[in-house]
């Protein structure tokens, strides 16, 4: 690029900053993230108004070409850095602030399955639009999904697997969920590649989530419709 | 530099690979989460009877049991010290049972991704996953594979970096990446990037092409693509059977020996010369392909409306290659500071 387009972030108005905040998150820039959140701060933002007004609003953009084909998984993995950066920042504010959670999932691959690039993608970019992640690791059994949600307070457990022999352990792990009455505790997502819509209702789970885009938008709706429900 | 799949490839128009490896390892008692690897040494008698089920059923060419052989993916298992050792034994095994054939059978050396995801997103690095891959290579070269076969990968940089380990073990090799995500790689590489990207390496394979993904339909779509982009270079189609589907707590898939043997001639249709199958495909499939690619008479490269028609839809409606596809991108706004 050539000089006299550099742009001075602290020069922008607030819109134009949230506007070029957008901009920044597609192209993956965590310093500039980083900067242009310790702007807002300073001209009065609260922490939650960036997080869902830029940051957020940002990832949406990302999220909705990565759904539509025009992005993909690495470039959707740099703007969720970016959005780390600036979320790393947030974060203790938003806690301080006593500002609403945008919600908080276990996730791992289940029992006998090893495979977890999927998994980790799902992680990395829930985690880039602002949720709160407790990564389980690899061949997770029952116990290890119901403990880690009721010790971390989850709101979504979501299991992968790459396996067509491991995939029937999601039901496994919903019907424990069943029996112990935990079942609408949580929302369950299921994915991984040998699986379908057809298979995720079939076993009883919330949604089957494509991919890390389907996981971060399913996740969003799900929780923003148990609130509501928990408001009326 | 000739091998024993050069030499068939000169002398036959199309070549039956093999099919499924995990799924025919677990109906022998293999325990899902085990890693296959481990039972190149532990029970060799079982590796013995996989690639024999191959060979029996008239694959020209099998893969060996080590997919998931490099030292990242050995790790989760505490193997990651028993690379060279696994992998040649994998190696070995199958020399036997292509020699004892009674006709040409390649021995082709199985390479899985590492899993990783490479820098700047993830920790990989190039200069680490060729030395992973080399490793590995040097261990299925010792045990007397023919070729090397790097498969069901989905960045660039992977596949370049297994490509460079294959020449520092001085193996020709073939290639071929899953297209899962609309018709792409996860990494969004299309078949056309792939079919550029193969030309462009200092040793390009002896032939690339397509395996695992989503369902015969869609990995004949690729197959069209690599072909649409002109390659002279020898295509590869290793489809699934079918998709999975889940009953009574067991998972199958549904892709009948007689859609594989359809899927088959098709994909000889289409311009793929190494046809075979992946996940699901047991010999009954392998058998039913044999016998159509024998019988069948060649017919004209087949349409996509054909295919969907034989063999079922498309996951997406585009996979990224063509006009459209071409066309696809927002106005990125981007630019940077000094």
């Amino acid at each position: 690029m050539a000089d006299e387009d550099d742009i001075i972030l602290s020069e922008l108005d607030d819109e134009e900053l949230v506007q070029q905040m957008m901009d920044d998150l597609y192209d993956g820039l965590k310093e500039e993230i980083e900067e242009a959140v310790e702007i807002l701060l300073e001209r009065g933002w609260t922490p939650y108004d960036i997080l869902t007004k830029a940051l957020v609003a940002g990832m949406t953009i990302v999220g909705a070409d990565f759904r539509d084909g025009i992005l993909f998984v690495p470039e959707v993995l740099l703007a969720a850095n970016a959005m780390k950066g600036g979320m790393a920042i947030l974060k203790p504010l938003l806690v301080e602030t006593g500002a609403p959670r945008m919600g908080k999932m276990v996730i791992g691959t289940v029992k006998g399955d090893i495979h977890d690039i999927g998994k980790n993608l799902v992680a990395m970019m829930m985690e880039g639009a602002g949720f709160e992640v407790v990564d389980l690791g690899i061949n997770n059994a029952v116990e290890s999904y119901l403990e880690a949600a009721e010790r971390e307070g989850a709101d979504i457990i979501g299991m992968s697997a790459l396996l067509t022999t491991t995939m029937p352990y999601m039901k496994t792990v919903i019907d424990a969920l069943k029996e112990q009455g935990k079942r609408d505790t949580y929302i369950v997502l299921v994915g991984g590649a040998p699986l379908n819509e057809e298979f995720g209702k079939a076993i009883g789970a919330d949604a089957y989530c494509r991919d890390a885009a389907v996981a971060v938008e399913t996740a969003k709706t799900l929780v923003s419709r148990r609130h509501n429900q928990m408001g009326a | 530099m000739t091998n024993a799949l050069s030499r068939l490839l000169e002398t036959r128009d199309w070549l039956l690979a093999d099919g499924a490896t995990g799924t025919n390892l677990f109906n022998m008692g293999l325990s899902s989460g085990d890693a296959p690897e481990l039972w190149n040494a532990d029970e060799p008698a079982n590796i013995k009877k996989l690639y024999s089920l191959a060979v029996d059923a008239g694959s020209d060419l099998f893969l060996t049991n080590s997919f998931g052989g490099n030292a990242s993916r050995l790790k989760l298992h505490g193997a990651q010290n028993r690379v060279r050792e696994l992998n040649r034994l994998a190696a070995e095994i199958g020399r036997d049972v292509a020699d004892a054939a009674g006709r040409p059978v390649v021995v082709a050396g199985s390479m899985g991704p590492t899993g990783e995801i490479f820098a700047p997103m993830g920790t990989m690095t190039h200069e680490l996953a060729v030395e992973m891959f080399h490793e590995q290579a040097e261990g299925l070269k010792e045990g007397g594979a023919d070729v090397l076969w790097v498969e069901t990968i989905s960045a660039p940089e992977e596949f370049k970096a297994a490509a460079e380990a294959c020449r520092l073990a001085g193996m020709a090799w073939c290639g071929t990446m899953s297209f899962d995500t609309a018709g792409r790689t996860m990494m969004g590489v299309t078949s056309a990037q792939l079919a550029a990207l193969v030309e462009k390496l200092p040793n390009p394979p002896l032939a690339y092409g397509a395996n695992c993904g989503v369902g015969a339909s869609d990995l004949m779509r690729t197959i069209m693509g690599f072909a649409a982009a002109g390659s002279e270079r020898p295509i590869i189609a290793k489809g699934n059977a079918g998709i999975p589907k889940y009953h009574d707590g067991h998972i199958h898939y549904d892709g009948t020996p007689e859609l594989m043997a359809d899927y088959a001639c098709l994909a000889r249709d289409a311009g793929a010369t190494i046809i075979g199958g992946c996940c699901g495909t047991m010999p009954v499939h392998l058998a039913a392909m044999r016998a159509a690619l024998e019988t069948r008479p060649r017919g004209p490269r087949p349409t996509l409306e054909e295919i969907a028609a034989k063999l079922g839809g498309f996951s997406s409606d585009s996979d990224g290659t063509g006009d459209e596809g071409e066309a696809a991108g927002r106005a990125r706004r981007s630019r940077r500071r000094g």
